[in-house]
């Protein structure tokens, strides 16, 4: 276990440490001279690139900034906003990682039931209809880009059927937009949380219910089926018992990997339904050149994905036999 | 010949492709999405995606049930410009941008991957743990900050610099998906080389050279053939969403993402004909693209 | 229940299809059987031949893409399997028809507890549970001489030795009691050691019982040893059924004289002796010939044999033949040795010089190997690196002496584990030495391949076990071995094209098969293929690991014949590995036997069979399951607890398995190396003329002698 646990923690560590350098290196060193950038490019006077310079510490040589910005990233100090001006980078992160959780636990909420069961359905009936019905749904239309279907939640589903008489009869009603306030509530903010987490959910399930359909037919063609078959005990026991308890255990993994790729979605998907998440503070970020501000979220970002990955690596050593925690 | 051998796999790939119908159909649309991309200029009614014209907002003259495509068939956006047009032309950018970014990718994150693999050792262990740290980033999030960057630095118009600023996106994927590659690569490399094909060749005195690109590359080719088609599949979703963000082509391209994003919102409710043609045209491309992939992984897979 | 009926098990007339694509085969035609209650019924073929599928349609359970053809007959016990629903043959499944299978490493579910897995088949069978239960899974894990069966039981499946997963397979299948027990080679994939170990157990455990047993193998010699009938399927259909003695002393069918033949047996060797081996390959199941499906490689088949099928004839004595000429080839069919090369026809003489024994001749000595040692680092722990501990490393070789004369063969011996792989590729080349010294025709030889000259390269060369990975899929025959002319000996391209057909030629392939892909080769073909690679460079030394171990019998015999030839004709010395004693005592001069890292026996081949042995020896020759059931065998059953190699037994490496250990000297002391005046050594505490005391009654007896 503690071996397990020491190459975990290193890896952790070197990963923290390879990606804080790509992105010191991509923000601070790719574009020559930084506070040119944040003041705005060619027009900026003279006079504004040295009051910038000055302020960021710029003078300094690379490797100290790098590990300034990296001891004042680690004491919670995340500089200040240029883009919002005034506000705090890290309040301001804070509060829209907490928004963008909100959407992706509602996703994960909706897709990952639905995505393992429609791979295990999927699996069980290789090539039959179930399967190529499934398998025909997530490779097209579920696996569409996050903006196409978006615009159509937004604009067909929430704008056209959404106001249509049928749908104002039932009550149903999804607002268009998901620009809500950055500081609403949870249950202020669920109504607006719907379409977009829908949205979020589609390609979710494409991959996942792939993997675990994969998984599924794999395990399916092993001995130890056919031995627990041959025990006599009915075929839905062996599904549950043998099968699924084997099948079922790399999604952890898989989970895992998803969240950075709905972190990707997410980013998309906030831009369409204007909510007010992590994803589309980036983008306002990256528009108005707040270097700082960028830095900073990708840096949050790395952060959820490791801690992601190291609990679903110690959950899958945890569940696993074969993996050796010795 | 050797390589007779496997051309000789790569035409019986294409014939299990189109012998399934749903393989068949994502191959025959991604053909058909190619010669748009290629004789685009030829194909156009105007050559000239920003030809304006003085019907502005005009609604598609697409007529399926007479079979007419009509002056406009997708109609014509706010400023007059021909959409029918503007999706057809449209075609070349993505190709050429996913296409280019994937092969780039492929080849240089194999040629890291078949080395990685075959060296082994410290040089292995230390290049692994920097992909993995690397993968860590989400892949959008890198293309935004990169793109963003880059496409913000003031380059003199001519250079080298600016070439390569105005390929952003392209460099952008060849980038991001030279790890991935090289990941695949790798993990091939090492099954092959535990081969005793491999041993008898080391014990011939074959060169590192000889025994990676002679004995072993052929072997992971069929591996890297369905990476490839997965990240060309992905390359065109990424160029896609890229160019609806905003980061990809400059207004006025006939780019599908910003064509989406530029009709969308308010405009929507006038020109919807401009927003749906280009969505459709890219659902229907990454449609096809993730049939004929899959169709690809599966022939790979029960050749092996 | 209907009135008791006459056999456990009657099948007649069962055909068994598989849906490929849109076509369904017929895998297994025809298919006959009946089984008493307390027999054992052999049923042997080479693998292709039907057996699996035959073992799982007798359970009436066949994959989704399978199907019995209608018309065949399936009793067990009086009732119709093929007529009972699924939940009728579940119930059988349960309690009274058991199933055995070959790799209880995949048939064991690797995320459940052993004894989970054990209760829930008791619980399926007889709805035991609770204590009761356990106490009859403990009761069995005994039985099965499993040690320590509490732990055991909570231990996973990947935690037990390959011996221990197939203990626990056999009491999950024999906890219900059951009346019909279908075992589908439980024993390949062990060592010889550990087989032996399990077949005794079945043996015994089936004497105590009333239980019927259908025994699939291809290896006639467990079938041999084990069976009171053999079945003999080969492309699908019985060749030929008999009692064992009649079908092993007398066989009916040149199919079964030709697997009899080709298997050597104890003290068989190359000197004097050519293996009958049997030509060609099986057929397709997509392209069955219309006559006899064995008539293509039949050396008495005659035009009647390819156009008409033979009928599954009765014949006195209680056996069945599917042959024409049956009773035309019956005097001729007399598996001894003189006899076999009058059927093999004259085309293959034997070389005069092959009467020479082993070390006439005095040739020099080509290869010194001196205290040889590889030794693989292991990563500390944790706790292991905070106290500054360095692990001990993996000793897989451990100071090997070994000589080895031009024109020669050395066999090396041993399970798997002992190290004879890691010494191949450590002499090769392929991993660097970690001390020693390797001399080459009296001149030191480099490290790794990476340092040795293209001179040096060129005299040693490999033949490797497995032909499905040893040639390059991409690679034609020709151009697999035109390469070595090339970058070895120098030759044009051209040149080296004309010389790859001769080498072709030489291992017997026709000149069409030089264009050929690996796909296109069936196993034995590869394997000519990569010997005749081996030898482009001339090689003084070829070293050939395990190459004939996972080929089927038949052309396992041909490949060595070929070895044996080439030998003949290159004067080229061998440094041959195999797990087979039979195999290596057919083809070697000398051998050598070795055990974790070490060696513990060197002598001429011909003396390998005959006391004095070195106890460790004495075990492998006693467990080697001889396809003769007059041997009778006095087993020395070793435990198959092997050490590690990173933790290795002090004193003897052998004492903890030993069943001569003579006392504390053997836990403290290496043994000395004893020498008798034949050149033979073996190291042992005990003096050789003692240990020929002891071993006296050779363990092995020919039952004619």
């Amino acid at each position: 276990m503690l071996r397990f646990l020491r190459r975990r923690f290193l890896f952790f560590f070197f990963t923290y440490l390879i990606s804080s350098l790509t992105i010191f290196f991509l923000l601070r060193v790719l574009p020559g001279d930084p506070a040119r950038v944040i003041a705005g490019g060619r027009e900026a006077t003279e006079e504004q690139v040295s009051e910038i310079r000055e302020k960021l510490g710029l003078n300094a040589s690379l490797p100290e900034q790098y590990l300034t910005w990296v001891s004042d990233f680690l004491r919670g100090d995340w500089g200040e906003t240029i883009a919002f001006r005034g506000a705090d980078n890290r309040d301001l992160i804070l509060e829209r990682t907490r928004n963008s959780a909100r959407l992706a636990a509602v996703a994960l909420l909706l897709s990952v039931p639905t995505s393992l069961a429609l791979g295990v359905i999927a699996g069980l009936s290789e090539n039959k209809l179930p399967d190529v019905i499934i398998s025909l749904l997530t490779l097209s239309v579920v696996s569409l880009p996050e903006f196409v279907t978006g615009l159509f939640l937004v604009n067909i589903v929430a704008l056209r059927w959404g106001r249509s008489a049928l749908a104002e009869s039932l009550g149903w009603w999804f607002p268009a937009s998901s620009a809500v306030p950055a500081t609403a509530s949870f249950s202020e903010m669920l109504p607006a949380l719907w379409l977009p987490a829908f949205a979020a959910t589609l390609v979710m399930l494409a991959y996942i219910s792939r993997l675990t359909r994969a998984g599924v037919i794999e395990e399916l063609k092993r001995d130890y089926v056919r031995t627990a078959a041959l025990k006599g005990i009915a075929w839905r026991a062996v599904i549950w018992r043998h099968v699924l308890r084997n099948a079922l255990l790399p999604t952890i993994t898989v989970i895992a990997i998803s969240i950075s790729w709905m972190i990707s979605g997410l980013v998309v998907i906030e831009f369409v339904f204007g909510f007010p998440g992590l994803g589309s503070l980036l983008i306002a970020a990256i528009e108005r050149r707040d270097l700082l501000l960028v830095q900073a979220i990708v840096m949050v970002t790395v952060t959820i994905i490791l801690f992601s990955n190291l609990f679903a690596d110690m959950a899958y050593a945890l569940l696993n036999p074969r993996v050796s925690l010795e | 010949m050797r390589s007779s051998q496997i051309t000789r796999s790569f035409v019986s790939l294409f014939r299990t492709l189109l012998r399934q119908p749903q393989s068949a159909l994502g191959t025959i649309l991604v053909l058909f999405f190619f010669a748009l991309a290629l004789f685009g200029a030829q194909l156009a009614p105007y050559p000239n995606p920003n030809d304006q014209s003085h019907d502005v907002r005009l609604s598609p003259t697409l007529d399926l049930a007479r079979l007419q495509l009509g002056e406009h068939p997708f109609g014509t956006d706010r400023l007059g410009r021909d959409v029918y047009s503007r999706v057809i032309l449209g075609a070349n950018s993505i190709f050429r941008i996913a296409g280019l970014g994937t092969l780039i990718s492929v080849i240089l994150g194999s040629a890291l991957g078949l080395f990685m693999g075959y060296h082994g050792g410290w040089v292995d262990e230390i290049l692994g743990r920097i992909i993995d740290a690397l993968l860590a980033i989400p892949a959008l999030l890198l293309a935004l900050v990169l793109v963003g960057i880059i496409r913000n630095l003031d380059f003199e118009a001519g250079s080298w610099q600016a070439g390569l600023a105005d390929n952003v996106v392209l460099l952008v994927i060849s980038v991001l998906y030279i790890p991935i590659v090289a990941r695949v690569a790798r993990s091939t490399t090492l099954d092959i080389k535990t081969r005793e094909f491999v041993a008898a060749a080391e014990i011939r005195g074959e060169s590192q050279a000889y025994i990676i690109f002679r004995e072993i590359l052929p072997s992971v080719i069929p591996s890297l053939v369905v990476e490839a088609s997965l990240r060309f599949s992905y390359a065109i979703f990424l160029v896609a969403s890229l160019g609806f963000l905003g980061f990809g082509a400059r207004p006025p391209s006939p780019d599908w993402g910003l064509m989406v994003n530029e009709n969308r919102g308010g405009f929507y409710q006038l020109t919807p004909w401009a927003l749906e043609f280009p969505a459709v045209a890219i659902a229907l491309l990454v449609i096809a693209v993730n049939l004929m992939s899959d169709g690809i992984r599966r022939a790979v897979q029960k050749g092996s | 229940m209907p009135a008791k009926a006459p056999y456990l098990l009657d099948v007649d007339k069962l055909t068994i299809s598989y849906r490929v694509g849109k076509r369904w085969l017929r895998a297994v035609r025809d298919f006959r059987l009946q089984l008493k209650a307390g027999e054992i019924i052999g049923l042997v073929g080479e693998s292709g031949c039907g057996k699996s599928t035959v073992a799982l349609a007798l359970m009436h359970y066949l994959a989704s893409n399978g199907r019995v053809e209608s018309g065949g007959a399936l009793h067990f016990a009086g009732e119709d399997l093929l007529a009972k629903s699924n939940a009728d043959m579940r119930r059988l499944w349960a309690k009274r028809i058991k199933f055995v299978p070959q790799n209880a490493a995949a048939a064991l579910n690797p995320s459940i507890r052993i004894g989970r897995q054990v209760l829930e088949a008791l619980q399926a069978a007889d709805g035991a549970e609770g204590a009761v239960a356990y106490e009859s899974m403990i009761d069995m894990f005994h039985q099965v001489n499993l040690v320590d069966p509490e732990r055991v039981a909570e231990r996973y499946p990947h935690e037990l030795s390959g011996g221990m997963q197939q203990r626990v397979a056999i009491a999950m299948a024999l906890i219900s009691n059951p009346e019909l027990l279908i075992m589908d080679e439980p024993t390949t994939g062990l060592d010889v050691t550990t087989e032996a170990v399990i077949l005794e157990l079945v043996r015994e455990l089936i004497a105590q019982r009333d239980t019927g047993v259908i025994y699939i193998s291809h290896n006639l010699g467990v079938v041999a040893q084990l069976c009171q009938r053999v079945v003999v399927l080969y492309a699908g259909e019985i060749m030929e059924e008999a009692e064992v003695h009649d079908l092993f002393e007398q066989p009916r069918h040149p199919y079964t004289l030709g697997l009899i033949g080709s298997v050597p047996k104890p003290g068989d060797s190359k000197h004097g002796l050519r293996l009958q081996s049997i030509s060609g390959n099986p057929p397709s199941l997509t392209r069955l010939p219309g006559g006899c499906v064995y008539a293509d490689r039949c050396p008495l088949a005659v035009d009647i044999c390819r156009s008409d099928k033979p009928p599954l004839e009765s014949l006195p004595g209680d056996r069945l033949v599917r042959c024409h000429r049956w009773e035309e080839a019956a005097p001729t069919l007399n598996p001894s040795p003189i006899k076999r090369e009058e059927l093999q026809g004259a085309n293959t003489p034997l070389p005069s010089s092959w009467e020479k024994g082993p070390g006439d001749g005095g040739a020099a000595t080509l290869m010194r190997v001196t205290d040889l040692s590889k030794r693989f680092p292991v990563a500390p722990t944790l706790r292991e690196a905070v106290q500054g501990i360095e692990p001990s490393p993996i000793r897989a070789v451990d100071g090997v002496d070994l000589q080895l004369r031009a024109g020669q063969t050395l066999g090396l011996v041993g399970e798997s584990g002992s190290g004879k792989t890691t010494l191949a590729r450590v002499i090769i080349g392929l991993q660097e030495r970690s001390g020693g010294k390797l001399e080459l025709l009296g001149l030191d030889v480099r490290n790794s391949v990476r340092e040795r000259s293209e001179d040096v390269l060129s005299k040693l060369q490999m033949v490797f076990q497995n032909p499905q990975n040893s040639l390059n899929p991409y690679l034609s025959a020709r151009q697999a071995i035109r390469r070595p002319l090339i970058k070895l000996r120098g030759l044009t391209p051209d040149d080296a094209d004309a010389e790859a057909l001769k080498l072709l030629d030489r291992v017997n392939l026709r000149a069409e098969y030089a264009e050929r892909y690996p796909d296109e080769l069936s196993g034995g073909e590869k394997q000519r293929v990569a010997i005749a690679r081996a030898f482009a460079s001339e090689p003084d030394l070829i070293i050939c690991d395990e190459p004939v171990s996972a080929l089927d019998v038949s052309v396992q015999a041909a490949v060595l014949n070929l070895l044996a030839q080439l030998q003949e004709e290159h004067d080229s010395a061998y440094l041959f590995i195999s797990h087979n004693l039979s195999v290596v005592g057919y083809l070697a001069d000398t051998i050598a036997v070795m055990y974790l890292g070490q060696l513990f026996e060197v002598g001429a081949a011909r003396d390998l069979f005959q006391p004095p042995y070195h106890p460790y020896t004495e075990a492998l020759v006693s467990a080697i399951p001889v396809a003769d059931p007059k041997h009778k065998t006095e087993r020395i059953l070793l435990s198959d607890n092997l050490p590690s190699a990173q933790n290795l037994p002090s004193g003897c490496r052998f004492h903890t398995r030993c069943p001569r250990k003579i006392g504390e000297i053997c836990e403290t002391d290496a043994p000395p190396w004893r020498e008798d005046e034949a050149g033979h050594q073996i190291r042992c505490h005990i003096p050789l003329d003692e240990l020929e005391i002891m071993q006296r009654d050779p363990v092995l007896t020919k039952g004619d002698e």
